[in-house]
């Protein structure tokens, strides 16, 4: 029978099945960062228990480390929490990209970069958005610290077979329009929830003409539709992004590649829903609201409370708008903003930085705002480097960070400040994420860059051919 | 783990759609390496005023929802990130059991973990609850006959089954798994 990516990932890795219960399966790839383990390895020592397989185990500091000056780190907390880490690894024999290490980078950014991440392995981490492994083809998700322990002693995870969903994209990016204004206007047209309970994997013409980092830009967001995982079958962009990485032996290559191409979904397999969207509907995005599925295409403005007919949604407007400061029916284009962020495992890779750069280069940020870039691995800024791209930042007034999670989540030193306002190319834009008081506006690289110019969101189309 | 089984508290009404993680336990709360004493920073920046006074708007805050067992809120309830701090921060403020139309699947597998009963019940019903909350009064949950005790009425709500045991007798996970060792070591010994 033809059979999904989803059934056939999950049906080669059941260790125990029996009805009543959910499936054991085994976990290939665990990756671990310094918020989510501490107290999962402080339950081993307590249980007396050990890490079983510390090679399949790959641990990295990313949501904490400073990105100005490494060797500064000012709260004493964080600083604890990353030393921690680093006792961990050490006692468990677990493999560490620590802050100073060439591997280092935002733990989805480093996974695919390594080649750790390949298709049809399972892959967890305790962190939502592990999900953007999917874009291999892996069934990849996010757990919390009890399944980080259990996974640590077992690498096994109960777990309920999830519904699957495909979400079908059809037709070809437009001018100017990049994977992460596909998965924002996903998310604003089918709600924060519609994937609760299923895998999702995206389909379509235009996920297979997308490269393997605009595909992790869609993966990477599947939480924000409440799916805990999204996938999308391996091809042949997929085994050429993985040839030659670090743990992709070249002599095994050939074998891999055809076993990982077997994964892909069968035609004809069915799915429990199908979703769909038309890149005729979407245009480069932005977010007004605190959750990502508030979002609107650059040229509306914010709805008005009676467009919605459910008295929930238009009470969760009025809430948003009042922390925005925004209000109904106001144009997208007359908010100015004081801060850009780009960055996060969302879109800080190298693609990420070329496109941002384009519509940079030549201009100037300005006056009124404060513009960093921070590539989301070391890897990603020596590349960026080399093609000079961090001169084109640096000469229009951006400032060039180390690699990290940095203003994503605000939980190192970069902080946007109470009442300011931020574009913003990661994946979260809920109230106080970026700093208490903090408002945030997703965007895409593009977008980012454009609104860093003008002080204020701007079609990026006006400016640039962004997808050329 | 403490065993979950039956409890009658006052009805917490948070009566919100789409609760999000960062609200439940803000990221600045997150650096702590233990897993408890997180409850005084639960819904810190809807508790307390940038001051740092307590919001004695907030639900949370006002006298008889203090010794609130009980949490009502709208759907979604938990989305977003999948740190634990949550569940832990609610455990700790003193939640025992949460009731909404729809919880996040992450959230909702961190509760199970760690002994909070989450209840997927009827919008409907969650609506009763969340008005009853606000006039003050009291619900009662009983797991083992998957009921709910409101207002001289009789609901049921579904739970898995196993989740259901894991929570009615307390058990580690860890400990049950370990019973499969053999089938886990099989399984190495064909794919790893
Ligand atoms: S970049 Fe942001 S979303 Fe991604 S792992 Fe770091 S904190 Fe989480």
């Amino acid at each position: 029978m033809a059979k999904t990516i989803i059934e056939k990932v999950w049906n080669d890795h059941v260790v125990h099945q029996e009805s009543g219960k959910p499936d054991l399966l085994y976990i290939d790839l665990h990756l671990i960062h310094e918020v989510t383990s501490p107290q999962a390895f402080e339950g081993l020592r307590l249980k007396g228990r050990k890490v079983r397989r510390p090679d399949l185990s790959f641990a990295t500091m990313d949501h904490n480390v400073p990105t100005k000056n490494r060797d500064v780190i000012k709260d004493p907390i964080s600083k604890q929490q990353m030393s921690t880490l680093a006792d961990n690894c050490k006692e468990f024999g677990i493999p560490l990209a620590h802050m100073h290490h060439p591997d280092q980078g935002i733990v989805h950014v480093i996974g695919p970069e390594l080649g750790l991440t390949q298709p049809g392995k399972t892959i967890v981490c305790g962190d939502s958005h592990t999900s953007t492994h999917g874009a291999f083809g892996a069934l990849a998700f996010g757990i919390g610290t009890s399944e980080v322990e259990h996974v640590l002693s077992t690498q096994t995870l109960w777990q309920s077979k999830p519904k699957t969903m495909e979400i079908r994209i059809d037709g070809e990016l437009g001018f100017g329009v990049t994977a992460k204004d596909v998965i924002l206007a996903i998310i604003a047209k089918f709600g924060v929830d519609a994937g609760t309970g299923y895998v999702v994997e995206y389909t379509g013409d235009a996920i297979r003409k997308m490269t393997m980092e605009e595909r992790m830009t869609i993966c990477n967001m599947s939480i924000e539709a409440g799916a805990r995982a999204g996938l999308i079958s391996p091809d042949e962009t997929t085994a050429d992004y993985l040839k030659g990485r670090a743990h992709v032996p070249d002599d095994e290559y050939e074998a891999l590649k055809e076993k990982w191409l077997d994964y892909a979904t069968d035609p004809g397999a069915e799915y429990d829903r199908t979703l769909t969207i038309h890149t005729d509907e979407i245009e480069p995005f932005v977010t007004w609201g605190t959750n990502p599925s508030m979002g609107s295409g650059i040229s509306s403005a914010i709805p008005h409370a009676e467009d919605y007919d459910d008295a929930g949604k238009q009470e969760e407007l009025k809430q948003a708008l009042e922390y925005m400061d925004l209000k109904e029916g106001q144009a997208l284009s007359d908010i100015e903003i004081q801060h850009v962020f780009i960055g996060s495992c969302t879109n800080s890779r190298i693609g990420d930085l070329r496109a941002a750069a384009k519509v940079i280069e030549g201009r100037k940020v300005h006056p009124n705002v404060t513009a960093i870039v921070v590539p989301g691995s070391f890897t990603v800024k020596m590349k960026a480097e080399q093609e000079g791209l961090d001169q084109v930042f640096k000469e229009a007034g951006f400032e060039w960070r180390e690699s990290g999670c940095s203003m994503c989540l605000a939980m190192n030193d970069d902080i946007v400040p109470a009442g300011e306002r931020c574009a913003s190319t990661s994946n979260r834009n809920f109230e106080g994420r970026q700093g208490a008081g903090a408002r945030t506006h997703l965007v895409s690289p593009a977008m980012a860059a454009a609104a860093a110019v003008n002080g204020r969101f701007t079609d990026v189309r006006s400016m640039v051919n962004v997808h050329a | 783990m403490e065993p979950v089984k039956k409890l009658s508290s006052t009805i917490t009404p948070l009566d919100r759609i789409n609760v999000d993680t960062d609200q439940i336990i803000p990221k600045q709360f997150l650096k702590r390496i233990e897993r408890t004493g997180f409850g005084q920073f639960l819904f810190y920046g809807w508790r307390f005023n940038a001051d740092g006074s307590p919001n004695e708007k907030f639900i949370l805050n006002q006298p008889p929802y203090k010794d609130s067992e009980i949490l009502v809120a709208g759907h979604n309830f938990g989305c977003g990130s999948s740190r634990e701090h949550a569940p832990w921060a609610l455990q700790d403020y003193g939640f025992k059991i949460i009731i909404a139309p729809s919880f996040a699947d992450i959230f909702y597998n961190n509760c199970v973990k760690n002994g909070i009963l989450a209840i997927r019940l009827e919008e409907s019903k969650v609506k009763q609850l969340l008005e009853g909350g606000k006039e003050k009064q009291s619900v009662t949950v009983d797991l083992e006959s998957q009921s709910i005790h409101y207002n001289g009425e009789q609901w049921t709500f579904d739970i898995d089954p196993y989740w259901k045991q894991m929570l009615l007798n307390g058990w580690d996970e860890i400990s049950i798994t370990f019973q499969y060792e053999d089938e886990i070591r099989q399984y190495e010994e064909q794919h790893h």
